[in-house]
């Protein structure tokens, strides 16, 4: 099932509903690299709240996402990893690299405001 | 108690279906929060490498009893290439798939016992299990 993503601003927001397929995250992927350049974002925010389950696989694809975005001129911040899965993340070995990551939507748009402003001052 | 379930694993919806079930069982079986997060993660990494490395395959999820504690079996088998060495296969890293590498040696930390068998062309079977601590 295909992820929507909202945009606000400069700032793709692609909110994630149910569980993902392997498929579907590589979906994901494809479309926010599409997104990224045809509406010229500065800031992805992929809320995983829905998730029950980030394995090897997820970790992966996001940590992509976040990564060549990144490369195209886009900060991503991953939100809402739930407790539980964070704590099976560790247990697996997995982190999410140079990823941000906030606890929820607000904090992330706080993230990549604070981000843009630090930015333009540089 | 209920029957073994058997699940056929071939795509990646079956993976997500596999997972999904394994943690409905365990939530039948008393196992909270965290660890079924654990057991289902761990099932989806031991599905996925039967749908990337050998194609298709079933994976089997019980109920067994030990001693007073019950737990929830997994049990992935598959008739592909097989592992020619299951020692690396298990170090971290190690991977010719194309991933982390994270998928064995991380569902191993996630359950309580963790065997693989495997064999060039023959095929591959884990067996973990996770216990419920004893109340």
């Amino acid at each position: 099932m295909s992820v929507p993503i909202l945009r606000q601003g400069d700032v793709l927001i692609a909110s994630i509903q149910v569980a993902q397929t392997d498929e579907d995250l590589r979906g994901l992927r494809d479309q926010l690299a599409t997104e990224v350049g045809s509406q010229r974002a500065k800031g992805v925010i992929i809320d995983v709240t829905a998730l029950d389950v980030m394995d090897s696989f997820a970790t992966r694809t996001l940590r992509a996402i976040a990564y060549s975005s990144r490369l195209r001129g886009a900060h991503t911040v991953v939100v809402g990893i739930q407790p539980d899965v964070a704590f099976a993340m560790v247990q697996l070995g997995l982190d999410l690299g140079a990823v941000s990551t906030a606890l929820d939507l607000d904090d992330a748009i706080d993230e990549l405001r604070a981000r843009r402003s630090e930015e333009s001052r540089a | 108690m209920s029957e073994p379930r058997r699940i056929a694993v071939s795509r990646d919806e079956d993976v997500v279906v596999a997972r999904q079930i394994g943690r409905a069982l365990a939530t039948e079986i008393g196992f909270k929060g965290s660890d079924l997060t654990l057991i289902a993660t761990a099932i989806s990494e031991v599905a996925r490498n039967i749908v990337v490395y050998a194609k298709h395959g079933d994976i089997t999820l019980d109920i067994v009893e030990d001693r007073g504690r019950r737990g929830v079996c997994v049990v992935a088998r598959d008739e592909g290439p097989g592992i020619p060495d299951v020692e690396k296969a298990m170090r971290d890293g190690f991977s010719t798939g194309g991933s982390l590498g994270l998928g064995l040696p991380g569902a191993r930390r996630l359950m309580d016992d963790f065997e693989i068998v495997s064999q060039v062309g023959v095929g591959t079977t884990v067996t973990m299990r996770k216990w419920t601590t004893r109340s």
